[in-house]
């Protein structure tokens, strides 16, 4: 269950912002790769559970997963590779180069105006 | 509504630890291998069956990570190579900063290579850095030849895949097309090293013990 520990960090760092910016915070975009994806809804319920009685609590998370891509070493496409599958989407060949992949980030924070 | 960029690392925490470990190990001159399997695949019989093979020829260290218990850590002592017990307490992972307090406990002075043995799990260690040199990733033989397939990440990431229990292969014990569980790895990563072994029969120990005196001559240079 990793995601309690990625739900930690998400908590720190939006509480530290909306105390800087002192307001309270509505949503969190969050972005990951493919290798190493969260769960949004074990992430929710975590962040959820951590959040009560703090000023992220009700921060509505919205998650983003981006595709990993790799390069075709036969026709030289890049391609979001699916890794169950791992050939070019283009010309079937399975010999390819994975590029790296995107990491989780906590993109924006959107917080309520007065 | 406001709207805040921020673009910050979620993990970036552990990330600064990682990279303080990773810098040790490159100012030391030591090589730092994380071991990463599901529960059972052998990883201690493996780290304890190579520290025997290596005995006079490379001076090893292990760091331990299981949920609770020393077990593993004493099964180390045993072979009289120094090793720290981490206990994650119900962490399914081992974390940059729980490295970085556990080689101040380690005599890595006298040491040419460091194991880290993570906590059995397949998934969530592989989303943590430690600040190793590589990891490599352990697949034995009853688990089933679709693990690549099914946990590509760690796949992905390993310098190198021990397959481990292949004596179970003899007689059909067990039903493991190993053709296809290196195929589907390579299919990943294509410079991933495969080594079929039997920690506890010793098969294929001496090709993975060669690399591992490669591996350190290298990085002593």
């Amino acid at each position: 269950m990793h995601e309690t520990m990625v739900a930690e960090s998400l908590m720190e760092i939006i509480a530290e912002q909306a105390e800087m910016n002192n307001a309270k915070p509505i949503t969190a975009k969050i972005s990951c790769g493919t290798l190493n994806p969260v769960n949004d809804q074990v992430l929710r319920f975590a962040f959820e559970a951590i959040t009560k009685g703090t000023s992220c609590e009700g921060v509505t998370l919205k998650v983003e997963h981006k595709p990993i891509k790799a390069q075709c070493k036969n026709c030289d496409k890049i391609f979001d590779i699916d890794l169950s599958s791992p050939q070019c989407f283009e010309c079937g060949a399975d010999d390819f180069e994975l590029q790296p992949d995107a990491p989780l980030i906590l993109e924006e924070i959107e917080f309520q105006t007065e | 509504m406001k709207k805040i960029e921020i673009n910050k690392k979620i993990l970036g925490e552990n990330e600064k630890f990682a990279m303080e470990n990773l810098f040790f190990f490159t100012k030391q001159k030591k090589n730092c291998l994380n071991i990463i399997s599901s529960p059972g695949s052998g990883k201690t019989t493996i780290l304890t069956k190579t520290i025997s093979e290596l005995k006079g020829k490379i001076k090893i260290g292990v760091i331990e990570g299981d949920i609770q218990t020393d077990i593993d850590a004493e099964r180390i002592r045993a072979t009289e190579a120094p090793a720290v017990q981490i206990n994650t307490e119900g962490a399914c992972h081992l974390s940059a900063a729980q490295i970085n307090d556990a080689l101040k406990k380690l005599p890595v002075d006298n040491l040419d290579l460091i194991f880290i043995e993570n906590v059995g799990n397949l998934v969530c260690p592989s989303a943590f850095e430690l600040g190793e040199s590589a990891k490599i990733v352990v697949l034995s033989v009853p688990e089933g030849d679709d693990k690549p397939a099914k946990y590509p990440a760690i796949f992905a990431k390993s310098k190198a895949l021990l397959i481990n229990k292949i004596d179970l292969l003899d007689g059909g014990q067990v039903d493991f097309d190993i053709e296809k569980a290196k195929t589907d790895a390579r299919k990943l990563n294509k410079d991933i090293e495969i080594f079929p072994i039997s920690a506890r029969r010793g098969d294929g120990m001496d090709c993975w013990c060669d690399w591992l005196i490669k591996l350190v001559e290298k990085s002593a240079q």
